[in-house]
């Protein structure tokens, strides 16, 4: 392991728990993990299994509903003492500068995430405004020069357009320029890609390494694909109803999963080698998180279920294999569980 | 109840469908220079698009967004009115032009044409049950009423992987997978001949995806249905169909069996897209990422729509538009380049 400075967020057993008419869901139950410099961490999981809502509670964007309940989210900027970004009050300036300052997001959807109404230049000076003690020309300036960095050509012309002039990929990119340009600790991705072309996605999952590299940032990046995990991500966290059933380095995760939902997961994917054949699909379908099943929660679709065990047994707790991956299996150490 | 096609299985020298040059073009407004004048500017959609499908035939249609594989997909059912072409449908020994059929003729024929669509969310009515949404095409046509109804709604529901009582459930009970089965039970009652699958599996979550793919090879399988299947994610394209057409701008560009697609693509555009399917092994990292965007189906550039993303570019690309030409038997390329130097 690393030292500890290297690592920049460290959420642990984080709670995020919301109360609907039918009970409380229990979105985020217990997670923990951390995200280092210059290093991609990829949360993976299927709808429902949390993933948003985890990001959600870092930027503190949980709303009523929804609460966090319990947790610590330590964040080790450069040259500063960690905040806990939990402790911190609604309304404060420590948050309202980890937002969009040292923290960023992007969003799955651009044209929502960009304001209709406003042009592209605008959007990106109003962040800058707001975290930098910068003029209003040289905010533009400095715009300018991000929206050269994510690629977008004969950017002193494109910062005067609005959104709805551009396509879904310059769109995508106008907004990573927008959350970079605070040169962030950490950028949140939510599914950044899943609205674009496989050939913009592509472009995308460079352009983001590439900025990545150049500002040494550390990044977050949700995703359900995992050909998407496996070419830009260093560590995976993979998510089931609100807990981390598996967390790797990326090879061991694809090559030797060791919990039945990834590997299930790994072995649905449509391929040339199993072409025509039926899929090995995990049968069933997520519960609701409102019903989530006693014992272990994947038993009602895992096929090494063992009775009396894995239904009854309390869910079990995410457990280190080796230094570099763990799982949440009662069954991690049997040989019977292979890809 | 559900008959298999057998009759057009018996006659396999007649395709199904045969698509002959095939235009759907919209007329936009666009301000020009003027503050108050306009002009008309044509989209051309789908341009010059021809194929055929044989009987029990899965063809896979692929392309980036805009590049008019979805109006294609609403042309072929005359969803929407074609600009101009063919779209001949051959059942038994009858073969009509659905692109010019009048109205009153097309409707029975609309039995045998199906389409599963997108999103399963938008695409169901929430006022109504399961059961009334997945008999409605039967009573639209008078095909069936009371029990017969029924009795029918039952049978599918078992067939597409759920149970009789879901008939009288609303479609917000339902997850993603199961309302995509829904969809795809009120597309097959009507036991159509052909069966147009619009992004069928893309809203869908890894494990339920792979269900939806294989509960539609094995009624493929039962019923010898013909599907085209219009998708953007090119491993599922690769999974379950037969053959594959590569849309650019409106017209194919590149078509072939898949095998030959992914092992040997001949278009530049083609192989740029293979290239970026991001695969789900670290140790094998994307080659190269196609530059540009996709052309805009309103201001095309002149000769070949791909060329201003294309790396081999040359004079001749800029001026002529290349035609579709039989690159070897059953692959069919619409490239200057292919073949002549090694891409």
């Amino acid at each position: 392991m690393s030292a500890n400075n290297d690592i920049v967020l460290r959420v642990e057993n984080l709670r995020t728990y919301f109360e609907t008419d039918g009970g409380i869901v229990r979105a985020v139950d217990g997670v923990t993990f951390s995200v280092k410099r210059g290093k991609t961490l990829a949360l993976v999981g299927e709808s429902g299994c949390g993933k948003s809502v985890t990001a959600y509670s870092i930027l503190r964007l949980i709303q009523k509903p929804g609460k966090i309940i319990s947790g610590r989210i330590m964040l080790h900027a450069d040259e500063q003492e960690s905040i806990d970004i939990l402790s911190l009050s609604e309304k404060s300036d420590e948050l309202y500068d980890i937002r969009g300052g040292k923290v960023s997001m992007i969003f799955q959807e651009p044209m929502t995430a960009l304001s209709p109404v406003h042009t592209v230049g605008n959007q990106i000076c109003e962040a800058i405004l707001l975290h930098q003690d910068v003029s209003r020309a040289r905010a533009r300036e400095i715009a300018i020069k991000a929206l050269g960095d994510v690629g977008i050509p004969s950017p002193q012309k494109r910062i005067d357009i609005y959104p709805h002039e551009i396509s879904g990929g310059m769109r995508q990119r106008v907004v990573i320029a927008m959350a970079l340009v605070c040169r962030p600790q950490l950028l949140i991705a939510d599914e950044p890609t899943t609205a674009l072309d496989v050939t913009i996605q592509a472009q995308i999952i460079h352009l983001i390494k590439e900025r990545q590299r150049d500002l040494s940032m550390a990044v977050m990046l949700i995703t359900h694909d995992l050909g998407v995990v496996a070419q830009s991500a260093d560590d995976v966290a993979v998510m089931y109803l609100g807990r981390i059933v598996e967390q790797a380095d990326i090879r061991d995760l694809m090559k030797t999963p060791r919990h039945p939902y990834t590997m299930g997961l790994l072995k649905s994917l449509p391929s040339l080698s199993n072409r025509h054949k039926r899929l090995p699909s995990i049968s069933g379908s997520v519960p609701s998180p409102a019903e989530i099943p006693t014992g272990c929660p994947f038993h009602p679709r895992c096929p090494y279920c063992v009775k009396g065990l894995c239904d009854t047994a309390a869910a079990p707790e995410l457990t280190s294999l080796d230094s570099k991956h763990s799982v949440a299996c009662l069954r991690a150490n049997d040989s019977e569980l292979k890809l | 109840m559900i008959q298999s096609n057998e009759s057009q299985s018996n006659t396999p020298t007649k395709p199904l469908l045969r698509v002959k040059g095939l235009k759907k073009y919209f007329t936009v407004s666009v301000p020009s220079k003027g503050f108050l004048t306009r002009r008309t500017n044509a989209v051309k959609a789908v341009d010059d698009v021809s194929f055929d499908i044989m009987p029990g035939d899965i063809l896979g249609v692929v392309g980036e967004s805009g590049c008019g594989k979805t109006t294609m997909a609403r042309t072929i059912l005359r969803a929407i009115d074609p600009t101009s072409g063919t779209v001949e449908l051959t059942l038994g020994d009858h073969t009509v032009d659905i692109a010019t059929l009048k109205a009153s003729k097309l409707k029975p024929l609309r039995q045998k044409m199906q389409m599963i669509f997108q999103d399963p969310f938008s695409s169901l009515n929430p006022r109504m049950t399961v059961g009334d949404i997945i008999g409605e095409p039967l009573v639209i046509h008078k095909l069936a009423r009371g029990s017969e109804l029924k009795d029918r709604v039952v049978e599918i529901l078992k067939k597409v992987g759920l149970a009789p009582e879901h008939a009288v459930r609303y479609p917000h009970a339902f997850s993603g997978g199961q309302r995509q089965r829904i969809g795809i039970a009120r597309a097959l009652i009507m036991n159509p001949a052909l069966v147009v699958a619009d992004e069928a599996v893309s809203a869908l979550d890894v494990s339920v995806q792979a269900q939806v793919i294989n509960l539609l090879q094995d009624l493929q399988e039962e019923f010898k249905l013909t599907y085209i299947f219009v998708a953007h994610d090119l491993s599922v394209v690769k999974h379950i169909c037969d053959r594959v057409a590569v849309m650019y701008a409106g017209k194919i560009v590149e078509m072939a069996p898949t095998d030959e697609i992914f092992d040997d693509p001949l278009h530049p555009y083609t192989r740029a897209l293979l290239s970026a399917i991001p695969l789900p092994d670290p140790d094998v990292p994307m080659r190269f990422a196609l530059g540009g965007e996709v052309a805009d189906p309103g201001a095309l550039p002149g000769g070949c729509s791909f060329h201003p993303r294309c790396d081999k570019c040359e004079d001749e690309c800029k001026e002529k538009i290349p035609s579709l030409r039989e690159y070897r038997p059953g692959h069919l390329v619409a490239c200057h380049r292919a073949g002549n130097t090694p891409l």
